[in-house]
C-alpha cells in the first residue's frame, strides 16, 4: 500500500531523531567519561598503563563500528546476556568513542608545551596538579575542533544502529521510504535534520573557541 | 651553613657529559652570575638545583633539604626555590592574577581572598597593577617576564633562579625586567642568574661564575673577575660577548 507523504511522517522523522540525538549525547557522555581515562593512561609515565591503552584504541579504532554493534547486539546473548538494541547500540557507540575522543585527547594534552609542565613544577605543583589546572584546560581549547569533528562522524555513525533494529532516523527513514515509495524525499529530510544537528555542534565549536585563551 | 651546596655533581644527557664534576655554593643573600657559552651546562646546572634536571652522581643540598635524594619531596623544595625561565612560561588560559594565585591556592591551600591580596602586592611590585585582569597574550615580552617574576616571588621562596630571563626579550623591554631584579638584589633576596647582561653581572651580582665545557672554568668576586679574567678562556669569552 502507497500512500503520500504528509505532515505526520515529518513529525514522525523528527520523533525517531530524538533518538539520534540521545544516543549521540550517550556516547559523548559515557565515550567522554571513558575516553579521559584512555587519554590519561596513554600519557602518564607508567608503561604497562600506556600498553593497555594504545591495545585498546588500536583494537577499538581497527574494526568496524558495525561489527561492534554486532557484537554487543549478537555476541552477549550467547554468553547469556540478554541485550536490547538501545542497550547495545549505547554500549558499541561508546566504546567506539572512548578510544577515538581518547586519542584525540592524548594528542592534545600532549601538544600543550613540555614548558608549561616546568612552569607549573617550578612553582611546587604536583604532577596531578599540574596536569589538571595547567595542562587540561589549555589541552580542552586545543581539542575542541577535532573533538567537534568527531561527535559529528559519531552523530551520522548513529546511523549504523538502524542495521540492528533501533529505529532512530535513518531507520525511521527505511520505515517511512517503504511505506511512501517516496526514498528521495524521505532520505532528503533525513539528511537535513543530520546536517542541522552537525551544523549547530559546529557552530557551538566555534564559540567555545572563541572563549577560551589559549598560546598563540 | 652555606643555603646552596653543590658538591661534586655530574649530569650527562646521553653521551655528551653536561656537567663534569662541579662543586659549588651559595651563600644566603648571594648574588651569583652564571656566564658561559651556549651548550657549557649553565643552564643545566640551574636547572639542577630546584631537581628539574637529575644528576648522576654527586649531592645538591639547598636550604637543608638534598635535592638528589630519591626521599626529598621535590615538590616542596620547588616551593622555595622560585624559578623564571626564559620563555616567561605564563599560563595563557589564566590572567595574570589567576597565574599568580594558582600555587597559592592549590599549593599552599590559601583561600580565594589570601591569595587575591598576595598576588595584588606582588604584580604591584613588578609595576604591572592594571594588568591583573589581562591574559598573558595581551602583555608585552617584558610584562609577562615581570608577571612570571611576581609568580614566583609570591610563593615567598628562599632563592630565586632567573634562566637567561632577558635573552628572549626585544633589547628594550630588558631594562623593565632588569630593574625589577635590582630591587630584589637590594631586599636582599639570593639569586643566581644565568645571563648574558655583563653590565648587570658586574654591576649587581656579588659573585661570577664562569662555566666551560662543563666545568666551573673561574668564580670570583663579580667585578675583579669580569674586569681581569685570569683565563684565556674566559678572556676569549668576554671579548666575543661585548663586541
Amino acid at each position: 500500500m502507497i500512500r503520500e507523504l504528509g505532515l505526520n511522517d515529518i513529525v514522525y522523522l523528527l520523533e525517531a531523531s530524538r533518538w539520534t540525538v540521545a544516543l549521540a549525547l550517550i556516547a559523548i557522555l559515557a565515550g567522554g567519561v571513558l575516553g579521559l581515562i584512555v587519554a590519561v593512561l596513554r600519557i602518564v609515565s607508567f608503561k604497562p598503563a600506556n600498553w593497555l591503552a594504545i591495545g585498546y584504541i588500536n583494537l577499538i579504532q581497527g574494526t568496524p563500528l558495525l561489527g561492534q554493534l554486532f557484537i554487543f547486539f549478537f555476541g552477549l546473548p550467547l554468553f547469556g546476556i540478554q541485550i536490547g538494541a538501545w542497550e547495545a547500540a549505547a554500549l558499541a557507540l561508546s566504546i567506539n568513542a572512548s578510544a577515538f575522543l581518547g586519542e584525540i585527547w592524548r594528542g592534545s594534552l600532549q601538544s600543550v608545551s613540555p614548558r608549561q609542565w616546568e612552569a607549573g613544577a617550578a612553582l611546587g605543583l604536583t604532577y596531578w596538579q599540574r596536569l589538571t589546572s595547567v595542562i587540561l584546560p589549555q589541552a580542552v581549547r586545543i581539542s575542541i575542533a577535532p573533538t567537534v569533528g568527531y561527535l559529528m562522524q559519531l552523530v551520522k555513525d548513529t546511523s549504523l544502529t538502524a542495521l540492528i533494529g533501533f529505529i532512530e532516523l535513518t531507520r525511521a527513514s527505511q520505515i517511512l521510504s517503504a511505506a511512501t515509495f517516496k526514498p528521495l524525499q524521505v532520505y532528503g529530510l533525513a539528511a537535513i535534520v543530520y546536517f542541522v544537528i552537525c551544523f549547530s555542534l559546529s557552530r557551538l565549536s566555534e564559540h567555545l573557541e572563541k572563549r577560551t585563551h589559549a598560546a598563540r | 651553613m652555606p643555603l646552596v651546596e653543590i658538591t661534586d655533581i655530574h649530569k650527562s644527557f646521553g653521551k655528551v657529559d653536561v656537567l663534569k664534576n662541579i662543586s659549588l655554593t651559595v651563600e644566603k643573600g648571594e648574588i651569583v652570575s652564571v656566564i658561559g657559552r651556549s651548550g657549557s651546562g649553565k643552564s643545566t646546572l640551574l636547572r639542577c638545583i630546584n631537581g628539574l634536571e637529575r644528576v648522576q652522581s654527586g649531592r645538591i643540598v639547598v636550604d637543608g633539604m638534598e635535592v638528589t635524594s630519591p626521599a626529598t619531596n621535590i615538590n616542596a623544595l620547588r616551593e622555595r626555590v622560585g624559578m623564571v625561565f626564559q620563555s616567561y612560561n605564563l599560563f595563557p588560559h589564566l590572567t595574570v592574577e589567576r597565574n599568580v594565585t594558582l600555587a597559592l591556592k592549590k599549593v599552599r591551600r590559601m583561600s580565594n581572598d589570601a591569595a587575591r591580596d598576595i598576588a595584588r602586592t606582588m604584580v604591584a611590585k613588578v609595576g604591572l597593577a592594571d594588568k591583573l585582569g589581562a591574559y598573558p597574550d595581551e602583555l608585552s615580552g617584558g610584562q609577562q617576564q615581570r608577571v612570571a617574576i611576581a609568580r614566583s616571588l609570591a610563593m615567598q621562596p628562599t632563592m630565586m633562579l632567573f634562566d637567561e630571563i632577558t635573552s628572549a626579550l626585544d633589547p628594550e623591554l630588558v631594562g623593565e625586567v632588569l630593574k625589577v631584579l635590582e630591587e630584589l638584589a637590594r631586599e636582599g633576596m639570593t639569586m643566581m642568574l644565568v645571563t648574558h647582561e655583563m653590565n648587570f653581572a658586574k654591576n649587581v651580582a656579588d659573585r661570577v661564575v664562569f662555566m666551560h665545557q662543563g666545568n666551573v672554568h673561574e668564580d670570583g668576586p663579580a667585578r675583579d673577575t669580569l674586569i681581569e679574567p685570569r683565563t684565556p678562556e674566559l678572556r676569549s669569552f668576554l671579548s666575543a660577548v661585548l663586541h
